[in-house]
């Protein structure tokens, strides 16, 4: 194996770009659709799970116990091994069991459950006698949700959304290398399979990248919505 | 204007037993009225308060306020109900992520008032508790006798015939505790709102109130009558409770 200059490895790489940018959009989509998934699902998922705890205005054991069962369920499965379990239904869904489209069904199956607990701990921190009060000026359990729950808790709900993210951004580099596509699955297919190592760097570089950016906006909205 | 008749509420202990938190009790609040319910932790003032909205149901018992049994209303119509009777609270219970006029503004909203009106009222209720420079603060931003007052302001807003006040003065200095005490009072006079105070205090009661319920063990032990801040007391516990004074 020949040593590059730091010259020759920005020439492959320029080279590349176009791949690197499909890689890109790859990802994207992936999370995408991962975090609608999370979004749709888990967070009224997350509602429930804490509406349905003892004291709560749907107070409900069974409900509870059942939904946080299943919430751990899921969340208990190692995610390459809940990739390989979804295969089958992967392909009911989507026809097929490669591309980013399909590897966004085992990362839905996955966010959804992470954000209801994220939701539900969120939610957790709004002090009871805040709602109480709600519940004595004679507000129906929707605007308990919409003008109290999702108020008092937006700041944490976005630091939520930004955990997710990041994670997701993550769990979607597994994804891709189980035909998946995306940033992940361009660094291994170059970096590791084909020793171009100088692709490998730069993929990593562009995960710190884009990690780095999400956490700052994240920070800056939760702060901004902050007024506690 | 607020009936309890044989009201009683228990709670399950951890060892499977029962708690009686309100023995089967009545009582009788008048219209334009301040009434005290005094005693030591624990006696069950919370409770009996709680009552009052349903906040806890009864097991046994009804709730009439402004003629109305609140025990048999479906969810809908209790809340209706709730919207004539407003809350202040120990531990103030704001939205820390709505301003002041924010937080004034949350019942009117909840009873479905037009933007105008919620605009004029919250700016009249910001006036009689003093706090109109503050309509655009945040809670954080205020201190504690200043928040109680935002809390009175919302209790006030829907224009409701009776308010409640859970140990409102309990977490202020005496100073401030007077000035919220006097506020309640205004509120009592002008607007000739019924007025509900859970203290341990007997000075919060000397102060304000024409009758004071004295509790222990979730019984009405006596009521006592104020006259111009003079109180005749029979029973041992309000004795005690007027020597802690
Ligand atoms: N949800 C509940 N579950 C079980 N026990 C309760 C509950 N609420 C109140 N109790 C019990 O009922 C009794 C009366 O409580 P309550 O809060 O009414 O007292 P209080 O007179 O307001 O006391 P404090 O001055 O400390 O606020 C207490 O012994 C309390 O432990
Ligand atoms: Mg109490």
């Amino acid at each position: 194996m020949e040593t590059l200059t730091f010259a020759d490895a920005l020439a492959n790489l320029s080279m590349m770009a176009p791949e690197i940018w499909q890689a890109c959009k790859e990802t994207a989509l992936m999370l995408v659709i991962g975090l609608a998934a999370a979004f749709c699902f888990g967070g009224p998922l997350g509602f429930l799970l804490y509406l349905t705890q003892p004291g709560q205005i749907f107070a409900h054991r069974i409900v509870n116990g059942v939904l946080g069962w299943l919430v751990n369920l899921v969340r208990s499965f190692p995610f390459i091994i809940l990739m390989v379990s979804l295969v089958p239904l992967t392909r009911i869904l989507v026809g097929s069991t490669i591309g980013p489209v399909a590897a966004a069904v085992p990362l839905s199956f996955a966010a959804i459950p992470y954000f209801a607990r994220l939701v539900e701990q969120t939610l957790r921190e709004v002090p009871r006698g805040v709602v109480e009060a709600a519940e004595a000026m004679g507000a129906s359990p929707l605007q308990i949700i919409t003008k109290v729950l999702l108020v008092e808790a937006r700041s944490g709900l976005i630091s939520g959304v930004t955990i997710l993210t990041i994670s997701f951004l993550s769990y979607s580099a597994v994804a891709g290398v189980v035909g998946g596509g995306g940033i992940g699955d361009l660094a291994i297919r170059y970096g590791y399979y084909r020793f171009q190592t100088e692709v490998m760097i730069a993929m990593v570089l562009l995960l710190v990248l884009i990690v780095q950016i999400i956490q700052f906006v994240g920070n800056r909205l939760a702060a901004r919505l902050d007024k506690r | 204007m607020i009936h309890l008749q044989n009201v009683r509420k228990r709670y399950r202990r951890p060892d499977g037993g029962w708690f009686e938190a309100v023995a089967s009790t009545s009582l009788s609040i008048g219209a334009g009225e301040i009434f005290g319910l005094i005693g030591y932790s624990g006696a069950g003032k919370s409770t009996l308060m709680r009552l009052i909205n349903l906040l806890e149901r009864p097991d046994e018992g009804s709730v009439i306020v402004d003629t109305q049994d609140l025990t048999g209303l479906s969810a809908r119509e209790l809340r209706r109900a709730r919207q004539n009777i407003g809350m202040v609270f120990q531990q103030f219970n704001l939205l820390a992520n709505r301003t002041v006029a924010g937080n004034v503004a949350f019942p009117l909203e909840i009873a479905g008032w037009s933007k105008g009106d919620i605009e004029k009222r919250v700016a009249e209720c910001l006036e009689v508790v003093g706090l109109t420079d503050r309509a655009g603060h945040y809670p954080a931003q205020l201190s504690g006798g200043q928040k109680q007052r935002v809390g009175i302001a919302r209790a006030l807003a829907p224009n409701p015939k009776v308010i409640l006040a859970d140990e409102a003065t309990s977490a202020l200095d005496p100073k401030t505790t007077q000035s919220i005490l006097d506020c309640l009072q205004d509120i009592n006079r002008r607007f000739g709102v019924t007025v509900v105070v859970v203290t341990h205090e007997m000075n919060v009661v000397r102060s304000i109130c024409q009758r004071a319920a004295v509790l222990d063990a979730g019984r009405v032990v006596e009521v006592l009558d104020i006259v111009d801040g003079r109180i005749e007391a029979e029973s041992e516990l309000a004795r005690s409770l007027l020597e802690a004074a």
